[in-house]
């Protein structure tokens, strides 16, 4: 709270000190007026692009999941994949919205593309990574009892990797919001996205920062519940956190 | 060479030794720290280890109770108990008695990590005791245990096991003395026998005889 409070302090300084006009760089009263008065625009796009975000989001933790537990079980898929995922990751996926759009049309699907795009490796890679590195005791154990691979997999290696799965999870959640802000900058989308590249298009300065606003609290509002909920489960399951 | 046991060397670690496990045999084994007790533990469980070894082994199906007691902290204790049948896929004997037994009655439910460093040891040994192997393999089960437990547990882990193939690494010359058909000691040299005290095991802590070898024992660990 005192954080918010000294940043909005910075802000309205920072306004007052530039002297910049308002459709340059409106102060943090201008914003909330704006926040107010767009409140019939900025409801509908919040929750589209709440929408987007979450259902995105749920995708590519699935999407990750699987690719993580079919590349543990087939271990030639995990070493030819393993690359790929960190590959996939410092490729500029946004660089791919206009063909997501091209490809997929307007609306919801190159959005949730999107955000599965910049989710499933994280979460792939972590729990892949996680599943793979067993401590001994744990493999020594299977090996003396004569579990199988798949027991191995499943009642070792996959709760095991629990911990490492919620940091891919975490990472996920921050990457999440920004994925369905940029789906929604192709034209024809709506969204909180979209609305800030309509009110930045008309000058309406306030509106894009109000919206900005809301878009940086989804995502605080989103890490802080996957946060709680990834602490939790870990804590129920006996990990340390 | 008998049917279980392993006869060769560990160039850097120790000497040419052989080493039999009879049928119903308990086999106490002592040793400095870092002599490779342990390792050969693993030798005959048939894990890998870090050292090459030059000769050969024979194995029979085994049970091991590592030094590390490697619970898995999302399982309850009860499943951890379990955890043999559960990686075969198979029906799990209730673990209540075997829990009970250990003196650890009630703590079925609960998770390791609220456990204290014996009663997680107590788990491990329980959950060694559920596997039905005719080798098993115990790395200081006792070591964190008081000496009342110590006692106890021993002489039960011994009745739970009777007629098996036992083989118990251990650094109490005490243990060694009570526990002990046949007690060896590891060296760089190789394996060294000491005489056993008379009488079956579990002996009493207290008889002469296994003073008398404790004593002796200790001596020789001193030397
Ligand atoms: N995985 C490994 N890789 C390399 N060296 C190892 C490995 N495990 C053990 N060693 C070494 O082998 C030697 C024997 O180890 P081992 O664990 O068998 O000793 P130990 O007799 O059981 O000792 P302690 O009584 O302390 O448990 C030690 O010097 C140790 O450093
Ligand atoms: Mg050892």
């Amino acid at each position: 709270m005192k954080g918010l409070a000294l940043a909005l302090l910075l802000w309205q300084a920072g306004v007052w000190a530039t002297g910049l006009p308002p459709y340059l760089l409106p102060g943090p009263w201008a914003v909330g007026q704006a926040l107010v008065a767009h409140r019939g625009e900025l409801a509908p796009a919040t929750a589209l692009t709440g929408a987007a975000t979450l259902i995105g989001l749920a995708l590519g933790a699935g999407l990750g999941v699987a690719l993580a537990l079919m590349m543990a079980a087939w271990p030639r898929l995990g070493r030819a994949f393993a690359p790929l995922l960190i590959v996939s990751q410092s490729i500029p996926v946004f660089a791919l919205a206009p063909i997501l759009t091209l490809w997929l049309g307007f609306g919801m699907a190159p959005k949730l593309a999107m955000v599965v795009l910049i989710t499933f490796a994280p979460v792939a890679q972590a729990l892949h990574d996680g599943m793979r590195a067993m401590p001994t005791a744990r493999a020594d154990l299977a090996q003396v009892m004569g579990a199988s691979r798949r027991a191995v997999l499943w009642h070792l290696a996959l709760p095991g990797a629990l911990p490492q799965l919620a940091s891919g999870l975490r990472l996920a959640a921050v990457y999440a919001p920004l994925g369905a802000v940029i789906g929604e900058w192709m034209g024809g989308a709506q969204g909180l996205g979209a609305l800030m590249l309509h009110a930045n298009g008309r000058m309406k300065t306030d509106l894009m920062f109000a919206a900005l606003l809301v878009v940086i609290a989804l995502a605080l509002l989103l890490q802080a519940v996957v946060n709680r909920g990834l602490q939790n489960a870990l804590r129920r399951r006996g990990f340390e956190c | 060479m008998s049917d279980c046991g392993l006869e060769g060397s560990a160039p850097g670690l120790f000497g040419p030794l052989r080493l039999d496990l009879p049928e119903g045999c308990v086999t106490c084994l002592l040793g400095a720290s870092g002599v490779g007790k342990s390792t050969l533990l693993r030798l005959l469980a048939g894990l890998p280890t870090g050292v090459v070894f030059e000769g050969q082994v024979q194995r029979l199906p085994a049970a091991l109770m590592a030094q590390e007691d490697g619970l898995l902290p999302w399982l309850s204790v009860a499943q951890n108990v379990t955890l043999g049948a559960r990686l075969r896929g198979e029906r799990a004997a209730d673990p209540a008695a075997l829990l009970a037994a250990v003196g650890l009655a009630g703590f079925e439910a609960r998770l390791p990590g609220t456990l204290s460093g014996g009663q997680r040891q107590r788990v491990a040994l329980a959950r060694t005791l559920a596997e039905d192997r005719p080798l098993v393999l115990l790395d200081e089960p006792f070591s964190a245990l008081d000496a009342r437990l110590r006692l106890e547990i021993g002489a039960l882990a011994l009745r739970l096991l009777a007629g098996r193939r036992v083989l118990i690494v251990t650094h109490d010359p005490a243990e060694a003395a009570r526990l002990g058909d046949q007690i060896l000691i590891l060296t760089r040299a190789g394996l060294m026998p000491h005489p056993a005290p008379k009488g079956a095991v579990p002996r009493a802590h207290d008889a002469g005889e296994v003073l008398e070898a404790q004593a002796a024992l200790m001596e020789r660990l001193l030397a």
